[in-house]
């Protein structure tokens, strides 16, 4: 349904996107994971014709956007990190205003203006001026301004940003509700955020996609940092074999107070970690707490960008072994 | 075509719904309630010389407004952050273009109407024809839009507001001292030079009430080439970023 070819942008000596490719079948939820700077935006503006690709293509629905720009942009509604909206309009002359500027002629405009207005749950603020809206308001007459000419894809740009828990728990039902009638692609840079309510992620890095899956597969079989904390002593620790354990790396113990010690480490797999607690049981030391040092997530992440790094800046490619996960070469 | 009319009529909803462009209609109309009282109506003058002098001073009112009128088109989208939904939006550039320079136009040719009362005093009182008075508003009106034209133009090209109002005042007193390099250039260069005289060359035939079709032409000639170089500017956008 949309398939990115390839797609390189240059602004001037710096490159935005270094041959980012993927597909997104229709009806999917897909989020773009990324830092500040990794090109989401830039890929973003791309799919939506607001830029060209300096190499590459970009087609949704059949329609190459370079060379039919037009019927690129008939099928596809944007919300940019700012919603694009005139404060002077009432929500209603907001929603009317873009879908007659995206060709919703003018018998059908009032229907579809009261279908997003129901589907936003906006009723209630339809003939307020957009200038005297709360910014959780503003990002759903934004949401609803991009789909009410009924496109194909619904392109957000970091839709949940600056919004309050409440706000963004309402928002994500919201996009999770589009995927109905439309295919959704969003940015964020909130990894917890995109896991929920995307139903797949590409990770996005220095201008390449650096992995892709679900949150459950991508974070499936990755190093993970645990802090233990067991009564026992490092000394005791270090006859054990567990430092040593191929699956364990970046081990440090230390002991507290009250007999207590505390070993921080990166184990290869959940396995690993249920090993070490019960070799550690075994050899009688008496485990208080073990956490998780970071989300999952958080550690994929982590661990994708500083692969991604290091490999522009070497001309050997990112580790593959890095996930499970489909990895960008 | 539609599109078009949709945008310029936003654009002039704009105008009338915001403060700047009340102002802009009361300043104006005072400047021109006052220049015609104070210079055109002094002194011992025929009723042809007082209405040939109204539209002398309500070229200058008419250049002033169509800077401010102008400078926002764009620049105002870009800083408030709506410009991406014209830019998303199926519509040619051109006609993005087109529609928003004919609402700056419309306010422009609103703000002109609104004159109309000074030289309607003059026909009522005067020996005037109503002729003259039509060559003068099809004058003011060809000058204002060749001014919103490359103001429009400046508008696309300034990251903000002001800016395009200098950028778009330095283009218009660059044309309207056009004669005066003229006269310094001999030969061809030179009376093309003079050609592009925004004032001196093409609009003080108007102002004495007779329409040139050479006149006519370069207004439309200045006005759409700036609207098709604005074109340029926004589609060299997509690739730019």
């Amino acid at each position: 349904m949309i398939e990115a070819h390839e797609v390189k942008k240059h602004y001037g000596d710096k490159t935005a996107l270094d041959g980012v490719s993927f597909r997104i079948a229709r009806g999917e939820v897909v989020g773009f994971l990324g830092l500040n700077g990794a090109g989401k935006t830039t890929m973003l503006k791309i799919l939506c014709g607001l830029l060209l690709p300096t190499a590459g293509r970009v087609v949704v629905d059949g329609i190459d956007g370079v060379s039919d720009p037009l019927a690129l942009r008939r099928r596809i509604g944007f919300l940019p990190d700012r919603p694009p909206l005139y404060g002077d309009m009432t929500v209603r002359q907001m929603l009317t205003y873009a879908g007659r500027l995206n060709g919703v002629e003018g018998k059908r405009i009032a229907g579809r203006v009261s279908d997003v207005l129901a589907l936003a749950d906006l009723d209630h603020v339809a003939d307020d001026l957009v200038e005297t809206l709360s910014h959780g308001y503003r990002q759903r007459v934004g949401i609803a301004q991009s789909i009410v000419h009924q496109p194909k894809l619904v392109v957000l740009d970091e839709p949940i940003s600056g919004l309050d828990p409440a706000q963004i728990v309402a928002m994500r039902g919201l996009i999770r509700g589009l995927k109905e009638h439309h295919t959704v692609l969003l940015s964020s840079h909130i990894l917890n955020e995109i896991a929920l309510t995307a139903d797949r992620i590409l990770v996005l890095h220095s201008g390449r996609i650096v992995a892709e899956g679900d949150a459950a597969t991508l974070t499936g079989g990755g190093h993970k940092q645990v802090e233990i904390v067991a009564r026992g002593t490092v000394a005791a620790l270090e006859k054990t074999t567990i430092l040593a354990d191929d699956d364990v790396s970046d081990a440090t113990a230390v002991d507290v107070a009250d007999g207590l010690m505390r070993l921080q480490a990166r184990f290869a797999g959940d396995e690993t970690c249920e090993r070490v607690v019960k070799m550690m049981v075994e050899r009688g030391f008496g485990i208080r707490r073990v956490t998780a040092m970071e989300s999952d997530l958080e550690a994929l992440f982590l661990r994708l960008t500083n692969g991604a790094s290091s490999s522009l800046s070497s001309p050997s490619p990112p580790s593959p072994s890095a996930q499970s996960g489909r990895t960008a070469e | 075509m539609n599109a078009a009319l949709l945008l310029a009529r936003r654009e002039l909803t704009g105008y009338l719904s915001s403060m700047m462009g009340w102002l802009i209609l009361a300043i104006l109309l005072l400047a021109d309630g006052l220049l015609f009282n104070g210079f055109a109506m002094s002194g011992e003058k025929k009723s042809f010389d007082v209405l040939q002098a109204f539209f002398y001073f309500s070229s200058g009112t008419t250049i002033v407004a169509s800077i401010f009128i102008s400078m926002r088109v764009f620049a105002e989208e870009r800083q408030q952050g709506t410009l991406v939904l014209l830019e998303t939006a199926p519509i040619p550039e051109v006609v993005v273009v087109i529609g928003k320079f004919l609402g700056a136009w419309a306010f422009l040719l609103i703000l002109l109407a609104l004159s109309g009362y000074l030289p309607a005093l003059v026909l009522v009182n005067g020996s005037v024809t109503a002729g003259h008075i039509f060559a003068g508003y099809v004058g003011l009106a060809m000058l204002g839009a060749a001014c919103l034209g490359i103001g429009t133009l400046s508008s696309a090209l300034a990251k903000n507001q002001i800016l395009a109002a200098v950028m778009s005042g330095a283009i218009l007193v660059a044309l309207l001292l056009a004669w005066m390099l003229a006269k310094k250039i001999d030969g061809t260069f030179g009376d093309v030079v003079g050609f592009l005289d925004l004032f001196d060359k093409h609009y003080r035939t108007f102002s004495r009430g007779t329409i040139k079709l050479a006149s006519v032409a370069y207004y439309a000639a200045l006005t759409w080439g700036s609207l098709l170089m604005c074109t340029s500017v926004l589609t060299a956008r997509r690739w730019r970023g």
